[in-house]
């Protein structure tokens, strides 16, 4: 399951760094948004998947999947999520100040160096 | 009482000048700057007594003790003739300022506080006996005279003679740190004195004579030696007092300090022999030369320091001899070197105020615009006369004595039988006595140009007038003491110059005492210094008298073949080079920074998993496929395909969804039931954020990026997701450290008193963690919010932009 699993966190990062790298502002929010997908997958798939019950104290159960990573990416999906929102936000307000999203526009000129 | 402290005091005293300056308007701020000096003066002179008797006294602060560096005050005879100098002619400069600079006009708080800055780190560089810490001070001094060659900051003179100066000592600077650093390297010590008592194994070392040319590089650039002393006559845009202090007689004296310092070190190499006495002399002569060409007084004064100090440098140089052949004759050349520093600082510091008091008095310091100021400002010329004669070398004034000691030590060089100088030392004193016509002709020039002769017709700037008493009392001190020091050169040389001579040649004298140098202004018509001197006055007054009729001579070299011209066409070339060099990497573009990243990012990982042998897959530890998970994946693939491919907003934000939901399920299938919550109700509130959004949002495009561009995004893409697979693999594969979660299995119950681990993990023990990914999230909604309400805020006036 790990090297399937490894496969495809390789393929969300592939598809995320493609569209972080487009020229286009909401692309590069969306790519962001799968890369924190990809890093989530990555820190539980590093851990290892094997366990056979959840990682909660029970009469009888010894076998816990590993509660560090699960309390890692708990925490990096609240982030996540407010990054997304400020980008977002960000990506939005720059779309309509500046009446476009194409990167290549909005990369200022010789006056604001 | 741990006097290292003293070294702080003007820094100390700095902080308040701001204050001062401000709340205090009627009274010139120099008056209170001016207790520093003297009060440290007073404390200095305290120490005399110490050094005449070959002591010395020690303090010592520690800074990094696990590196070996403190600040140490360290004071023998060479550092408190320094420490007085710097305390002394500080005391008088800063009484001189208090009537040159206006306290209405000029910001005094800034000129104070550079110049209080610069006075404390001269005294850490002349009294440190760490190299670390003296390599910090020689910097702050660079750092405060940029800072006081820029005071007026708004002409572009003095902003280009401030960074050429700073270009070219912290060169210096960075090269001598090197040479202390190889020097530590050899010694194992940071500590001067104890580098000297072990430098007798240096000898011979791969490093040493490396570390010598680097040390004599910061020592050569300091004090304006050639090449280097194109620095100085730009310094001159410098206000007169700074001059004065700084550019005369105290900043630029540090590389005298300095080869002074490490003589008993490199004494014994003749490359350093050769260098201190060939540079120094050549700068002698060549700054000599120059001075005559000059039109600008200062700019005459400032080529007569760079000569001045050659002439200083060269007798170190000559004087390193004695650490070969310890006889009588090469005694003397040491003995000058000190003595000659001391009387330049007296005359050279009085002519700089004359030439301020000129500028200030006149408006003008053209040479070719005066003249005949004798009978309107006779107390500044009766100074400035007895300045310019001492520095011609004539009786009955200090310069007379240092400049036929002076000649004295080249002559002697002759009789020096090693390291070649028997065929060619016979070159020394030819040299120093041409240099020495030149010195009388432009010493001349200076005084008689300005006073003497008639007045020029055209009217000058401002109606010229004596100047303030107060303005002249510290010229008139300092040409007293030329005077002064002439009758009793034995006391100053008992006092002050036999304990520095001891300080440089520990190896030679163990008492002042032992010195057996005394200085007459009379040798007796059989002695061939009185006949140079002679011929000086002749040749030199006939050339003097001469003057208008070759002085055109100098026209001959042209200007795009000057050093200063190479200066210029370097610093362009580079500023130059250097802009069209980062314009083809920095684009401004985001993607090209982010191709660098993930370049970078992936191209150094995979190299390291490789050469470190750490891609390693252990297929037996992975858990076992279930049929969920394949059905899973394959949606979450799909998920991504439609993301990558949707031409509309709303397909690329519904498929994101989709991948978010296939992610949470992902979680359900690997036993985390708390983040396949959070995940789902996460993703809802994304989704409903970005539908939100979505209106405003413009039609999703690739705005016509090039197939090769985007085929190098895929290209990039691709390694960084090769980079994480196998990133994934080989670090699931090898725990080299035990995990940390048993210990949170182990005590969950007992310690926390909870369940459900994770949950107990992020509230309990890691709940700092928790507390700031909260205020994260807040900060994050701050800037929502700010962004939004910034909108509302341009709305009003929406020509702001335009």
């Amino acid at each position: 399951m790990e090297l399937l699993m490894a496969i495809l966190i390789g393929i969300l990062f592939t598809a995320a760094v493609y569209l972080i790298l487009s020229r286009s502002l909401i692309k590069i929010v969306i790519g962001t948004g799968l890369l924190s997908h990809g890093a989530h997958l990555l820190i539980l798939t590093m851990g290892g998947l094997g366990g056979a019950s959840p990682p909660v104290l029970a009469e009888g159960v010894t076998d816990f999947a590993d509660p560090l990573p699960q309390a890692l990416i708990l925490t990096a999906i609240v982030i996540s999520f407010g990054v997304t929102a400020f980008m977002l936000v960000m990506a939005y307000r720059a779309y309509a100040v500046h009446k476009t999203d194409d990167m290549n526009q909005m990369k200022g000129n010789d006056e604001h160096d | 009482m741990e006097f290292v402290l003293l070294i702080f005091l003007p820094i100390l005293a700095a902080f308040f000048i701001p204050t001062l300056y401000k709340r205090i308007r009627g009274i010139h701020t120099g008056w209170f700057v001016l207790l520093v000096p003297v009060l440290l003066f007073a404390y200095y002179m305290s120490f005399i007594r110490t050094t005449m008797d070959g002591g010395h006294a020690v303090s010592e602060l520690q800074w990094i003790p696990s590196l070996g560096i403190s600040f140490v005050s360290y004071i023998d005879g060479l550092s408190l003739l320094f420490s007085l100098l710097i305390t002394g002619i500080g005391a008088l400069v800063v009484l001189y300022s208090i009537f040159y600079l206006d306290k209405n006009k000029e910001k005094l708080g800034n000129f104070y506080v550079y110049l209080l800055l610069f006075m404390s780190a001269m005294l850490g560089v002349v009294q440190s006996d760490n190299v670390i810490s003296l390599y910090l001070f020689w910097e702050l001094t660079s750092i405060s005279s940029f800072l006081l060659i820029g005071y007026w900051f708004t002409l572009d003179r003095s902003r280009f003679g401030a960074l050429k100066s700073m270009m070219i000592t912290v060169f210096g600077g960075l090269m001598m740190l090197g040479g202390f650093i190889l020097l530590g390297i050899m010694g194992g010590t940071f500590s001067i004195r104890e580098l000297i008592a072990g430098s007798s194994t240096f000898v011979g070392h791969e490093f040493f004579i490396l570390a010598l040319v680097l040390i004599l590089l910061g020592a050569f650039t300091k004090s304006a030696q050639f090449p280097f002393y194109i620095w100085l006559p730009d310094a001159m845009e410098a206000p007169t007092p700074v001059s004065a202090y700084l550019h005369s007689a105290t900043m630029v004296k540090a590389g005298l300090y300095l080869v002074a310092r490490f003589t008993p070190i490199f004494a014994a190499s003749e490359v350093w022999i050769w260098l201190v006495t060939g540079i120094g002399l050549l700068t002698l002569f060549w700054g000599s030369l120059f001075a005559v060409k000059q039109t600008d007084l200062k700019a005459i004064l400032a080529f007569s320091t760079v000569s001045q100090l050659g002439l200083i440098m060269s007798l170190l140089g000559a004087g390193a001899i004695t650490f070969h052949a310890n006889e009588a004759i090469f005694s003397f050349a040491m003995f000058a070197a000190i003595f000659h520093l001391i009387n330049h600082a007296t005359f050279k510091g009085s002519l700089f105020m004359i030439a301020g008091i000129v500028d200030h008095e006149t408006g003008t310091r053209d040479i070719r615009k005066l003249g005949g100021l004798m009978s309107i400002m006779p107390v500044s010329f009766t100074v400035a006369f007895i300045g310019s004669m001492s520095m011609a070398g004539l009786p009955p004034f200090n310069g007379f004595l240092s400049k036929e000691m002076f000649l004295q030590s080249m002559l002697a060089i002759r009789h020096f039988e090693l390291f070649n100088f028997a065929t060619w030392g016979v070159i020394f004193p030819v040299i120093a006595w041409v240099a020495s016509v030149f010195t009388f002709i432009y010493s001349f020039y200076f005084v008689f140009k300005t006073f003497a002769g008639k007045r020029n017709d055209a009217p000058l700037p401002l109606q010229p007038h004596e100047a303030p008493a107060g303005m002249l009392i510290s010229p008139v001190i300092l040409a007293t003491l030329v005077v002064v020091i002439f009758f009793i050169p034995n006391v100053v040389g008992k006092w002050l110059v036999k304990p520095a001579v001891m300080a440089i040649q520990p190896y030679q004298y163990g008492h002042p005492s032992e010195i057996a140098v005394h200085v007459s202004a009379w040798h007796g018509f059989a002695s061939p210094e009185l006949w140079m001197t002679v011929g000086i006055i002749i040749i030199g007054g006939l050339l003097y008298l001469s003057l208008s009729k070759w002085q055109k001579v100098y026209d001959v070299q042209p200007e795009y073949l000057s050093l200063n011209s190479f200066y210029d066409s370097t610093m362009n070339f580079s500023e130059k080079g250097m802009n069209r060099l980062s314009r083809i990497y920095m684009t401004g573009l985001i993607r090209t920074y982010l191709l660098y990243i993930f370049a970078f990012i992936s191209v150094t990982t995979i190299a390291v998993l490789f050469i470190q042998d750490a891609f390693v897959v252990d297929m037996d530890s992975f858990s076992k496929v279930s049929a969920y998970g394949v059905i899973n994946a394959i949606i979450l693939l799909l998920a991504v395909a439609f993301v990558l491919l949707s031409k509309t907003r709303l397909g690329a934000i519904i498929s994101l969804g989709a991948v978010g939901y296939s992610v949470a399920l992902f979680f359900v299938i690997f036993k985390a039931p708390d983040l396949a919550l959070t995940q789902l109700v996460i993703e809802t509130v994304s989704v409903a954020l970005f539908l939100l959004a979505f209106q405003h949002l413009p039609k999703l495009s690739d705005h016509g990026e090039k197939k090769s561009n985007k085929l190098v995004n895929a290209i990039i893409a691709l390694g960084i997701g090769v980079t994480v697979t196998l990133v994934a693999l080989s670090s699931h594969s090898q725990k080299l450290v035990a995990s940390i979660s048993q210990y949170y299995k182990d005590t969950v119950a007992t310690e926390a008193g909870g369940g459900n681990i994770v949950n107990v993990i992020l509230v309990d023990y890691r709940g700092f963690d928790t507390l700031f990914e909260i205020a994260v999230l807040a900060i994050a909604g701050i800037g929502v919010l700010g962004m939004i309400k910034l909108r509302l805020a341009r709305k009003e006036n929406p020509d702001e932009n335009k």
